[in-house]
């Protein structure tokens, strides 16, 4: 860190946020607003087993159907095109944009029907006549590991995708030396962060200079050269436009099988194509739902509440192909043992196949499901011995003085306050009233509890959960780039490489260099050139941004800072180190030595003005290298994240037992990440999250009946927060700048979403602890609580009866 | 099926199938691409529009239907391109939206509000808001940007409902 947050003009100021102008006149530019004349639909036909041999398509009546362009199927499509590519080293696991030979879960795209218009393209569609065999087909993660269960890519011999078993440390011997030991399960239900956008694209195929242009609503790293492979062009022959809005994605908006067969289609027809997906589309076939997850977990542990070692068994359900989600088992990896201080640990990462909508990245990237599991731990724990569940977490948790602290997986924590955020959470929230407020609502019948979590954020990751999950993969950088240009009339110009969903990044780079170069962020503008126009870049994945996108533009600022000094020097005949850079101008000993207008006629005009060997022109780049990121896995260990935010949340839910409509009385979160760029923006993300998080623990699930067939499609099913759903929440700030960034700043894009799951249901459980229930799988539905808290009443009035 | 739609004060013929929604036609026959498209069976309510008066999702409202209607949509909120309207300032403000896609709906249902309720409570806000879903802000700078809102035409120099018109072309 190179400068305290209190001496920063424009970084952590309340200022507005620069994208929102645009979006509140309804003038941002989604894929959907994109017309470009000539365009052809898409539509498709759905598969209607969750597992099926197709014996034949018949598309003659629909080819007949008034606009009809092209029908194309799955193998059509597969003797043409490359496989999509996975992540882990699973060659067999073919995935195409549509079912090849077998369909593997319900409503999986079995053919892709093109027409003049949208609606011509779906009444096609109705018209294709699919013949099937059904096969047998399994939903459960536990069901698909043993011998007998249907196989869904046969060719690959078995249902796992991934079993690998990490042991840090001496497990073992922590087990045989700690007083106490439990077992738990716990499962995390099938969700995802649904964006109100669909998924969508937009390619143009231009046959004279052999290009493929690309608008999408797209958040995913490497996008550009996975289209290029699958359709066997070089890299330079696929452009994404980056400056197209994306309404939403927290993760899920990786259409690589949409844009292919877009692109595809584009080619063989010569003309441009549009598939936005329909809700249904999105829900039952846009490959997009979250992990979906089973914790077998042992912990081994002292009476005084010293917490040893911990054995976890993580099985993630990842539906029907492989794609890059079952890599969210790798990313907790490098955040294993939470915020505390567990000696060793032994994790069993396990993902299967199944005949369920695939999988893909959902928001903290497997993150939010392992922290629920070990919190859940913590406040087990707690209740075995006795012990406050407070008390507990504060005598496991890294204390402020341990960093910066290794963990047994082999990353090393920047920086935290844990105990001190804590503490500001309770006097804020005034924690004895806030219990007394709960017996008192449990004096008036309603059941009340308190829950508790603490959670981090690792952020601004490096991606080596590629290179630790899948030898054959070596990534060991995961970086982002900055290019500054100043122009001849002193005009600021910033070029970011990369499409944003909401998490403000135009405001992000401009604040960061108008810190810098101390002038106004509002003069500065943005640009985000396409992706041939672009330094690399890896897209806002993993609550990286702030670190890896002010980084870069942080230190691009630099380097012309660096080349106006130079200048100043040698045109005033002053020694550098006699000058300073201040308000856009060089400072010397006697006053201004070069103010900005003649910086920028000095650079863009006087060449014979410039030290020798200085090219012409004022303009940086930096392509930033994850800090800490340098080395590939080794014994399993490596450095994962950088940086890491904390937070502390406390809730307080009331409800009827009869009723058990969980109403959340009291929320407030700690939250430390570090030096905040934009307040408005962490704000938001943090409230955001929340929501998020309170839809995974109690409303959202995407539900299969025992056929298969995915029940909660629409959003009169799936069921989000709404405003009702959402309380106030109460934010108590705490900053423990991260040694390693500009600013000090970590990431905060996936807090809230990361805790509030475990917070919730430790509220539900304390509330409903006294008739000795579990509710061991999210979403609690309300069914669930009333009816466990029905049964368990029964149980006891039968025994008063006896 | 020819049908005459008043958009944003101006009318125009369209010439639309029966089934056309009106979401489709504002947005694919008028080019008014504020409205967005989100679940299109009545639930999220990105579609969100005035029409007389009240939010209506327009998903749910059939072109043709909308003969003779007042439709009122986020592009004509304000008269200049570049302008924003207090309430479209006042969400500027608090920051009361991330990606955008939910914006115009959620503002146009905030109107729809201050239209007859000039100091709406929060829990009046709330219900407001309630069938308008936004995944990225968790709502609360979205129900502070609707106050900021309400308070600021209360402190304008006219009625806040005249005022409000008169932002919106309305008067």
């Amino acid at each position: 860190m190179t400068e305290q947050s209190s001496q920063n003009r424009f970084v952590s100021q309340p200022r507005r946020v620069r994208e929102d102008r645009r979006f509140v006149a309804g003038k941002g530019r989604f894929v959907a607003d994109i017309d470009i004349p000539g365009t052809l639909h898409v539509a498709f036909v759905a598969g209607t087993y969750a597992a099926a041999r197709i014996e034949s398509i018949d598309t003659s009546a629909a080819l007949d159907m008034p606009g009809v362009v092209d029908i194309v199927t799955g193998d059509q499509l597969a003797a043409e095109i490359a496989p999509l590519m996975n992540g882990l080293d699973t060659p067999k696991v073919r995935r195409y944009p549509l079912a090849v030979g077998d369909v593997r879960y319900a409503g999986e795209w079995v053919c892709a029907v093109v027409a003049e218009s949208r609606e011509q393209a779906e009444d096609a569609a109705d018209l294709v006549r699919v013949r099937y065999a059904k096969r047998d087909f399994v939903l459960d993660a536990e069901e698909a590991l043993t011998r007998e269960a249907p196989v869904v890519h046969p060719d690959h011999g078995s249902n796992v995708l991934l079993d690998k078993t990490f042991v840090w440390g001496g497990v073992e011997e922590d087990f045989d030396r700690s007083d106490e030991k439990l077992s738990l399960r716990v499962t995390w239900g099938r969700n995802s962060t649904v964006p109100i956008e669909t998924f969508g694209v937009v390619a143009k195929w231009d046959p004279w200079e052999r290009i493929l242009d690309v608008w999408a609503s797209i958040q995913m790293p490497k996008y550009a050269d996975q289209i290029a492979r699958a359709l066997g062009l070089p890299g330079n022959g696929v452009r994404v436009h980056y400056d197209v809005d994306v309404g939403g994605s927290y993760g899920v908006k990786r259409g690589i099988k949409h844009t292919v067969l877009a692109g595809f289609f584009a080619r063989r027809l010569g003309r441009p194509i549009r598939l936005i997906e329909d809700r249904i589309e999105n829900m039952r076939a846009g490959d997009a739902h979250g992990p979906e997850r089973i914790f077998d977990i042992d912990v081994a542990f002292n009476r005084d509440g010293t917490v040893r070692s911990m054995k976890m068994r993580a099985l993630d359900n990842a539906g029907a192909y492989a794609g890059r989600a079952p890599f969210q088992l790798g990313k907790p990896i490098g955040a294993i043992v939470g915020p505390y201080r567990i000696n060793s640990v032994q994790y069993h990462a396990l993902s299967v196949t199944t005949n369920k909508t695939v999988e893909e990245a959902v928001r903290g990237f497997g993150q939010s499901p392992t922290n629920y599991a070990i919190e859940t731990m913590m406040d087990r724990v707690a209740a075995h011995l006795g012990m406050d569940r407070l008390e507990l977490r504060r005598r496991n948790l890294i204390r402020k003085e341990q960093f910066p602290y290794l963990i047994p997986s082999g990353t090393t924590y920047d920086s935290g306050d844990y105990h001190t955020v804590i503490d500001k959470v309770l006097l804020h929230a005034d924690y004895d009233a806030l219990v007394a407020e709960r017996d008192r609502l449990r004096a008036e019948g309603q059941c009340a509890g308190i829950g508790i979590a603490a959670c981090l954020e690792p952020s601004g990751g490096n991606s080596s959960f590629e290179p630790l999950l899948n030898e054959k993969n070596r990534t060991s950088t995961w970086m982002e780039s900055v290019r500054i240009n100043v122009d001849a009339t002193g005009a600021v110009i910033v070029a970011i490489h990369t499409t944003s969903a909401g998490q403000g990044h135009e405001t992000l780079a401009a604040t960061v260099v108008g810190e810098r170069l101390q002038i106004d962020p509002d003069a500065i503008r943005i640009v985000r050139p396409d992706s041939l126009e672009s330094l690399p870049g890896n897209s806002p994945v993993g609550s990286r941004m702030a670190i890896m996108l002010g980084g870069a533009a942080a230190r691009a600022a630099d380097t012309l800072r660096a080349q106006i000094l130079q200048i100043a020097s040698h045109v005033s005949g002053i020694a550098e180190e006699k000058l300073t850079y201040r308000e856009a101008a060089v400072h010397g000993p006697d006053g201004v030595v070069m103010d900005w207008a003649e910086i920028v006629d000095v650079t863009h005009r006087r060449f014979h003005d410039l030290p020798e060997g200085m090219s012409p022109g004022l303009s940086a780049q930096h392509i930033l290298q994850v800090p800490t990121g340098t080395a590939l896995p080794k014994d399993g260990k490596v450095q994962m994240y950088p940086c890491f935010s904390f937070e502390f949340h406390l809730v307080l839910i009331a409800f009827d037992p009869i009723l058990a409509k969980p109403e959340i009385r009291r929320y407030v979160i700690g939250h430390d990440c570090g030096t905040v760029i934009n307040p408005h923006i962490v704000r938001g993300m943090t409230l955001g999250g929340i929501a998020h998080g309170i839809g995974a623990a109690l409303l959202e699930e995407f539900a299969y009946d025992d056929d298969g067939q995915l029940q909660t499609q629409s959003f009169l099913d799936y069921l989000m927060p709404s405003s009702h759903e959402v309380p106030n929440v109460e934010i108590v700030h705490h900053c423990t700048p991260s040694p390693h960034t500009e600013f000090g700043q970590k990431g905060s894009g996936e807090s809230g979403y990361l805790g509030a799951p475990a917070a919730i249901s430790g509220a539900i459980h304390d509330a409903i602890a006294s008739r000795g229930i579990t509710l061991d799988k999210l979403p609690i539905r309300m069914s669930a609580i009333s009816d466990a808290i029905a049964a368990a009443d029964a149980v006891q009035k039968k025994g008063i009866d006896v | 099926m020819k049908v005459e739609l008043k958009v944003n004060g101006r009318a125009s013929e369209v010439d639309v199938e029966p089934r056309k929604s009106l979401l489709d036609c504002l947005r694919d026959d008028l080019d008014l691409k504020a409205t967005h498209a989100g679940c299109e069976h009545g639930v999220c309510g990105a579609c969100t529009v005035i029409i007389d008066g009240q939010a209506v999702r327009s998903c749910l409202v059939l072109a043709v239907q909308g003969d003779g209607l007042d439709i009122r949509t986020a592009e004509g909120l304000t008269d200049c391109a570049g302008e924003l309207d207090i309430v479209q300032d006042a969400f500027c403000d608090t920051h009361g939206l991330q990606c955008g896609y939910c914006t115009s709906g959620m503002i146009l249902a905030a109107h729809a509000l201050l239209l007859e309720n000039q100091a709406p409570t929060q829990d009046d806000i709330r219900d407001a808001i309630s069938g308008n879903i936004c995944r990225c802000t968790g709502y609360g700078q979205i129900i502070e940007a609707v106050e900021l809102a309400a308070d600021r035409l209360r402190q304008r120099n006219a009625r806040p409902d005249e005022a409000l018109s008169a932002e919106r072309g309305m008067a």
